[in-house]
């Protein structure tokens, strides 16, 4: 399983949890010239901008912490590019992380970090 | 969604009103403060946003935006803490917009929500009180702020408190008026009955002092019996002394005790050190010592630029400091107790033990001090070895500081009568006050005229003579007071 698949597992992973938790997707891998959003949702009002990281495992920290302060600039600036294009734009906007850290063929743990950062 | 809350600024010793408002909106999930806050105030975003989650408060999820007005003047420290979360509280509608109405805030906030005290919390109190207002701060500080008369002041532990209703003011604690606690006394130090006299002297008519004297001649141990034989600081002396000590973040029980202040700055002190300055700006040692003393061992020793800049509030009894931003004033009416050696190996002067410098090494020692600033001291006394078998016998000890500083106070009370203190007498007023007699009118003239005696010198040798005079509670200045007046001035003179 290389790293591109990898990332797609985990993405599935999370879109399944995201319906589960009874938000309504928007968009999966919207993209734009900026680059690319894994997830959209809404969680009754507020537009989630979601970020999945999948690791295999935590010997080079966990999937969170490859959120940096760069990554997150960059998120910002796709959240507002997206919000320009919407007819009605939402009251809220929230920036969520989710990790997924494999531990067998089949078994992973996800953490879900509601508004995991803010704009600086 | 705006909400604005009032706080304040040190600037100087004095605090000067800024307007925390808080705008919560839609948008884009962002925390900006602005309005020319330094480090300590960026973080205070970081402080704030964990205070209110732990606290039981809801941090906004949208756009909040906090301007501190007016946005021109540079806001420092952690003060902001409690405005800024307050006016997100009230901005949100968590809190009622009543509990900022009144009233300023000032306080830093713990990530628990518990409220710290900051720095100059008397200042932000003064200011209050001068604007009409309360003032809501942290609980630590209620007792350094029992002294402010008509000051309302909310205390709050933490910021939970404030979700039952306002939190009712605690009882005003008992001003406590103690006297001089744990300064040594004059009776401890054997001998030197001449010195003690010029401590009396410089005590009483808050004359500037220079003990000449060899090495463990007991020099520092007169020094710090000096605040021992100085009346209590009066209520507003108290006031303006723990302003200076609040702003710098020191203990002001002390103070608003009675105590005056006496700091010994080493002589490695800087000029930022000694004067004040750096950012954000703090009083130095002669602010700190307004009203008390300011001890300086080892003169000499003292870097000759550090020594320079004592020139000017040894004149005005105030300092100015001039920086890009600000126009600083601080208050600085010290007395000056300086201690020194009189050459490098000590011992100049001696009758026993001989002096090993050259008379070249003696003068560029002494002169490390500045001939404008000997000038400035009016008392210099030398301070000889005390007979080892007085010390040993402990016999010789003499007054206690109690029994000196009940003449010391008797001599102030009539300086204080001519509405003008001794140190600051010039010109005609000095001239009215002391009514020379005639003998002593000649002696002066005589004696300044053989010895070369400048303007100043004169000026300062009269100051002191009329202090001698008070001391006795002599209506007019008599020939003897010149006279011992002209004996402290000839050892400055060499």
């Amino acid at each position: 399983m290389d790293a591109k698949e990898l990332g797609r597992k985990g993405e599935d992973a999370a879109a399944a949890y995201v319906e589960r938790c009874g938000m309504r997707m928007l968009e999966r891998n919207w993209r734009c010239a900026l680059g690319e959003v894994d997830l959209i949702a809404l969680d009754s009002g507020a537009l989630v901008m979601f970020e999945v990281k999948t690791r295999r495992s935590t010997r080079t920290g966990v999937p969170e912490e490859a959120v940096g302060p760069k990554k997150q600039r960059k998120i910002v600036r796709l959240a507002e590019a997206y919000l320009q294009g919407m007819a009605e734009p939402p009251e809220l906007v929230r920036f969520d992380v989710i990790s997924i850290t494999l531990l067998t063929e089949n078994r992973a743990v996800l953490r879900h970090h509601p508004a995991a950062f803010v704009v600086s | 969604m705006l909400a604005t809350v009032r706080s304040s600024v040190l600037v100087g010793v004095r605090a000067v009103r800024v307007e925390v408002q808080a705008d919560v909106g839609r948008g884009l999930p962002s925390f900006t403060v602005v309005g020319l806050g330094d480090a300590a105030v960026m973080e205070a975003r970081e402080r704030v946003r964990s205070a209110l989650k732990t606290s039981g408060y809801q941090f906004p999820d949208g756009r909040v935006v906090v301007n501190l007005a007016p946005a021109p003047l540079r806001k420092h420290g952690t003060g902001f803490d409690v405005p800024i979360a307050l006016a997100i509280l009230i901005a949100t509608g968590q809190l009622p917009t009543k509990l900022a109405d009144g009233r300023a805030a000032v306080g830093e906030l713990s990530l628990d929500g518990s409220v710290r005290p900051v720095a100059g919390m008397l200042a932000h109190a003064v200011a209050a009180t001068r604007d009409g207002i309360g003032l809501l701060g942290p609980a630590d500080a209620a007792a350094e702020l029992t002294w402010l008369e008509g000051l309302c002041f909310l205390a709050v532990r933490s910021l939970s408190d404030l979700k039952t209703g306002t939190p009712s003011a605690p009882a005003p604690l008992r001003r406590s008026t103690c006297e001089a606690a744990g300064v040594p006394d004059l009776s401890e130090v054997a001998g030197h009955a001449a010195a003690k006299r010029a401590l009396e002297i410089a005590a009483a008519g808050g004359h500037d002092l220079l003990l000449v004297g060899p090495p463990g001649s007991g020099k520092t141990m007169l020094a710090r019996r000096v605040p021992g034989i100085l009346p209590a600081l009066n209520v507003d002396e108290r006031l303006e002394t723990a302003l200076v000590h609040s702003v710098a973040g020191l203990d002001v029980s002390r103070v608003l005790a009675g105590t005056r202040p006496f700091r010994a700055p080493h002589h490695t002190c800087s000029i930022a050190g000694l004067i004040g300055g750096g950012t954000p700006p703090r009083p130095g040692e002669v602010s700190l010592a307004h009203n008390g003393v300011l001890f300086l061992d080892e003169l000499p020793e003292f870097g000759p630029a550090a020594l320079q800049t004592l020139r000017q509030p040894m004149e005005d009894g105030r300092l100015t400091l001039v920086r890009a931003e600000a126009c600083l004033e601080y208050p600085a009416r010290f007395t000056l107790v300086a201690a020194m050696n009189p050459c490098p190996c000590g011992h100049s002067g001696d009758p026993v033990k001989h002096c090993s410098c050259a008379p070249s090494a003696v003068s560029r020692y002494t002169n490390r001090v500045g001939g404008p600033l000997m000038d400035r001291i009016d008392i210099c006394v030398r301070v000889d070895r005390v007979e080892p078998g007085a010390i040993i016998s402990g016999t010789d000890c003499g007054e206690a500081s109690e029994r000196v500083r009940v003449r010391v106070c008797r001599a102030r009370k009539s300086a204080t009568a001519r509405d003008c203190p001794t140190a600051d007498l010039r010109g005609v007023k000095l001239l009215e006050a002391c009514a020379l007699t005639k003998s002593a009118g000649d002696t002066l003239r005589a004696l300044a005229s053989s010895a070369h005696l400048s303007g100043r010198a004169v000026t300062r040798i009269l100051r002191v003579a009329r202090t001698v005079a008070d001391l006795e509670s002599a209506e007019r200045v008599g020939e003897e007071h010149v006279l011992e007046a002209l004996g402290y001035r000839q050892a400055v003179d060499g």
